[in-house]
């Protein structure tokens, strides 16, 4: 059969007709497959929801337990069949839950990553390449000139920066889901065993890291006890990234504006926003992992979202891989 | 090499002074020689490195990756610099490790490099180093680290290291060479202070507090004379055993860009004076033509025969052998006065004593001046010697009073570190076009002049008047019945080719908040035009 009879691109979202489904679908449908809990993948409002346990979860925490009709989960590796159209899911290495959902019918397999990473990641599990005949890969960092560093050498400067500036407090940007609780976690795996203050809009989804078994250390909220402002002196505090640029910051004595985001291998992109200490620690694949999961995968051909898809386009042109952009729609390009 | 990537790659977005003077004085504690003296030289801009073309560049990046995806590439980051350091190839793990060239190595094999063998030495560095390092590099041999460090803070850093005076640092500094390693090893303790053994070095300058409230009730007018304040720049000319130099008051070599003014400096002593535009015997031109002479390497002859540069002075601190600096002021103003007498006329003049009866007669002449080149009166005391610094005390500016505008605020952008909440960044426009039916044209940015509670009350008008966003900027509302009016208060007005309005502010800043004008009443640009010259 044909791929793109297997799945191809609508409105909504990646259709698969012979089973009657969507793939992280932008708008309400009756049966969606989501791949991971970022609002733009995982959006409120279907019939049935198939994910991993942990992606129902964050989308109960997110939009309340009567997100969707009915849910199942899915787990990880274990084949499931949606009419005669087979859905297995597996790791993606994005954040916590976070999977590729391959669909085959009649000998044709389709892997569609979702988002995904190679780079070890201490709070989910590592991403596993599948071989298949087409590979849908996302391009959010799809240029030659993303190439994230180890995230412990940005943890690391992040701590030389709180000694420097022992009379300032760094405010960490850090998405709030999957990113905020990497930073957390990789301190902690740095030996940094204070308290880390955090914004409120990250707690529900710490403490459910936490339940999950990804320890955090001691968190308390950013909030101002005494009302003095050395309160925060040589702290580190993490929240999410708008946070930075309200009200909210003006607790904190003289700030040292950190972001936690793949974007922050620009220079331009940090002067942009105000940044002082940029920390590239992405949960997206660079450039290098971007081409290496595309050989390992052993595809035939290629289909390229959300991102810079004329670059990747055109690194599989050189390499004798077949590839197309999809042209989906909906999916945030800066949700780094 | 690494750790000079590191200290650019956070000095450029480091916004206060403070924190890049933490980074610069860790960064010089913690490197060792020779690599601290050639980053401060790269910094101060007293490293000499033949010079990369951005074609060099490109050329050996098309050697190294398809140029479709280099083209991608490059229009994403925008910067030749920045883009080649990101794609160029990376070295494999094992010598990354170890052979990242240091400073030194990378200085020395740029100084040797031959225009023909350049191309493949600049390779060969990139080759060994990583990202962070590349772009170093690559901002080194492009000329213009564009780090927004001067000089002069670079100097503050290693006189923090002592800790000294920066102004020791400036009267060694013409006489040092790059890496600087008896620089550091006094400042560390390790050596004595370097002898002062070049020729025609730089004084450091003596510099005057401002007039505040109160301050002169309790001094006595007969001790103090008076001169008039010339709104040109601060310059001292130095000739000593047939060396010439002309010296910005922060120590900055600036000869070059005077050779006419050079040819006449045929005295040996060291002259402190205003340096100006026009012929001293007939007229003074304004800053706005003296700014023609100012931040060139280079100057044409018709240039310098359109604008001429003369010195008007106002002391001596040295004359033959003989140091000066010591003396009452009275007594050097003695001695200045027999000095210039005797040199090029077109080239030197006296600034002239002022006389006065009180501090009344006095207030009256800075208000009220002869001449639209003088910004104000200088006050000294006759009895003190010439004190690198800014003492309290001996010498005074009192500045005329600034001119004043009201205009409309129209953008608002972020600020940076402790203001990073707050919208601090005003433009401001006046009015123009016909009455009752004009626009507003922006004429000026300013980020400071009011209180903190201030500044709360501004950003609460930008977030709630908001129109448009662009990233970090936001457009206010601002028409003729709704939008806030600010004072602003400003030194001189300069024409501008680069502005629509035609004009550009000198030292704007906000001098008032106007919450009881509405907008309409703000002022015209015809105002404005009215300053110029």
């Amino acid at each position: 059969m044909r791929a793109r009879d297997l799945l191809h691109p609508r409105p909504e979202g990646l259709y698969c007709p012979p089973g009657d489904f969507y793939i992280d679908p932008i708008r309400p449908v009756d049966r969606a497959l989501i791949t991971h809990g970022h609002s733009d993948h995982a959006r409120a409002g279907h019939g049935s929801v198939l994910a991993t346990a942990e992606t129902l979860d964050i989308m109960g925490l997110r939009y309340g337990s009567d997100f969707a009709g009915t849910t199942q989960a899915a787990k990880l590796g274990e084949r499931l069949a949606i009419g005669d159209v087979g859905v297995t899911f597996h790791p993606a290495g994005h954040v916590l839950g976070s999977a590729q959902i391959a669909v085959e019918q009649n000998g044709t397999c389709i892997v569609a990553s979702g988002d995904y990473k190679r780079h070890p990641d201490p709070t989910c599990a590592a991403f596993v390449p599948i071989q298949c005949d087409v590979f849908i890969t996302e391009a959010t960092f799809g240029l030659p000139v993303f190439k994230h560093p180890s995230d412990r050498e940005e943890i690391a400067r992040l701590l030389k920066s709180v000694e420097q500036f022992p009379q300032r407090a760094h405010l960490v940007g850090a998405y709030a889901l999957g990113k905020a609780q990497r930073v957390i976690r990789l301190l902690r795996d740095a030996g940094y065993d204070r308290t880390i203050f955090i914004h409120g809009a990250l707690a529900k989804l710490c403490d459910y890291y936490e339940s999950q078994g990804v320890a955090l250390g001691t968190l308390e909220p950013a909030t101002v006890e005494t009302g003095t402002k050395g309160d925060f002196a040589g702290e580190i505090i993490v929240g999410p990234p708008a946070a930075f640029a309200d009200r909210w910051a003006r607790r904190f004595p003289d700030p040292v504006a950190c972001f936690a985001s793949g974007w922050m291998r620009i220079r331009q992109r940090a002067r942009q926003r105000g940044v002082e200490l940029p920390l590239i620690i992405s949960d997206h694949s660079d450039w290098d992992e971007l081409t290496e999961t595309i050989t390992g995968t052993g595809a035939s051909e290629v289909w390229v979202t959300h991102g810079r898809e004329e670059a990747l386009v055109r690194w599989c042109e050189l390499n004798g891989i077949a590839a197309r952009p999809l042209h989906l729609v909906g999916y945030e390009d800066e949700g780094d | 090499m690494n750790r000079f990537a590191e200290l650019l790659d956070r000095l450029v977005l480091t916004p206060s002074r403070n924190g890049k003077l933490t980074l610069l004085t860790d960064y010089f504690r913690a490197t060792e020689d020779p690599d601290r003296g050639l980053a401060l030289a790269a910094i101060t801009g007293d490293l000499s490195i033949a010079a990369v073309k951005p074609a060099m560049l490109r050329m050996l990046i098309s050697e190294r990756m398809d140029p479709v995806l280099f083209g991608y590439s490059y229009d994403y980051v925008g910067d030749l610099a920045e883009t080649v350091s990101l794609v160029w190839p990376d070295p494999p793990r094992a010598l990354e490790d170890n052979h990242t060239p240091t400073l030194a190595d990378v200085v020395s094999a740029l100084q040797t490099a031959s225009r023909s063998d350049g191309p493949s030495i600049v390779a060969n560095l990139l080759d060994r180093a990583d990202i962070s390092a590349r772009y170093a590099i690559l901002k080194l041999v492009t000329g213009g680290l564009r780090i927004g460090v001067s000089a002069r803070l670079a100097k503050q850093a290693v006189a923090d290291l002592g800790p000294v005076d920066v102004t020791e640092i400036e009267e060694l500094w013409h006489g040092l060479k790059p890496p600087y390693g008896e620089l550091f090893a006094w400042l560390e303790g390790k050596a004595e202070r370097p002898e002062k053994t070049a020729k025609a070095l730089f004084r450091p300058v003596m510099l005057s507090n401002p007039v505040g409230d109160g301050d002169l009730e309790k001094l006595d007018p007969a001790n103090y004379a008076a001169e008039w304040k010339w709104d040109g720049i601060r310059v001292q000319a130095v000739c000593e055993g047939g060396m010439r130099r002309l010296y910005s008051r922060t120590g900055d070599d600036v000869s070059p860009a005077f050779p006419d003014l050079a040819a006449s400096m045929d005295f040996e002593g060291v002259l402190d004076g205003e340096l100006l535009v026009g012929d001293p015997q007939r007229e003074t031109g304004t800053f706005s033509d003296l700014q023609q002479r100012l931040n060139r390497k280079a100057v044409s002859a018709k240039i310098q025969a359109r604008y001429p540069v003369f010195v008007r002075c106002y002391d001596l601190l040295q004359e033959g052998e003989e140091d000066l600096r010591s003396l009452p002021f009275a007594e050097r103003r003695m001695r200045l006065e027999s000095f210039v007498a005797q040199l090029d006329l077109a080239r030197f003049d006296l600034s002239p004593l002022v006389p006065f009866a009180d501090w009344q007669a006095l207030e009256d002449m800075r208000r009220n001046p002869p001449h639209p080149v003088i910004e104000g009166v200088m006050l000294k005391a006759c009895n003190s010697p010439y004190l690198a610094g800014r003492p309290k005390g001996p010498w005074f500016k009192w500045k005329r009073d600034p001119f004043t505008v009201d205009a409309v605020l129209m953008y608002a952008q972020r600020g940076h570190g402790k203001r990073s909440s707050f919208y601090s960044d005003y433009t401001f426009g006046v009015w123009s076009g016909p009455e009752g039916a004009g626009e507003l044209v922006p004429v000026g940015k300013a980020y400071f002049g009011f209180t903190d509670e201030e500044l709360r009350q501004i950003d609460k008008f930008v977030r709630d008047n908001t129109v448009e966003r662009f990233g970090p900027v936001r457009s206010v509302r601002a028409d003729r019945s709704h939008g806030l009016v600010l004072e602003v208060a400003f030194e001189g007005l300069n024409r501008s080719t680069r502005h629509k309005s035609g004009v550009a502010m000198r030292f704007p800043r906000i001098s008032r908040l106007r919450w009881d004008k509405p907008p309409h009443e703000a002022d015209r640009i015809e105002t404005l035009q009215a300053l110029l010259d």
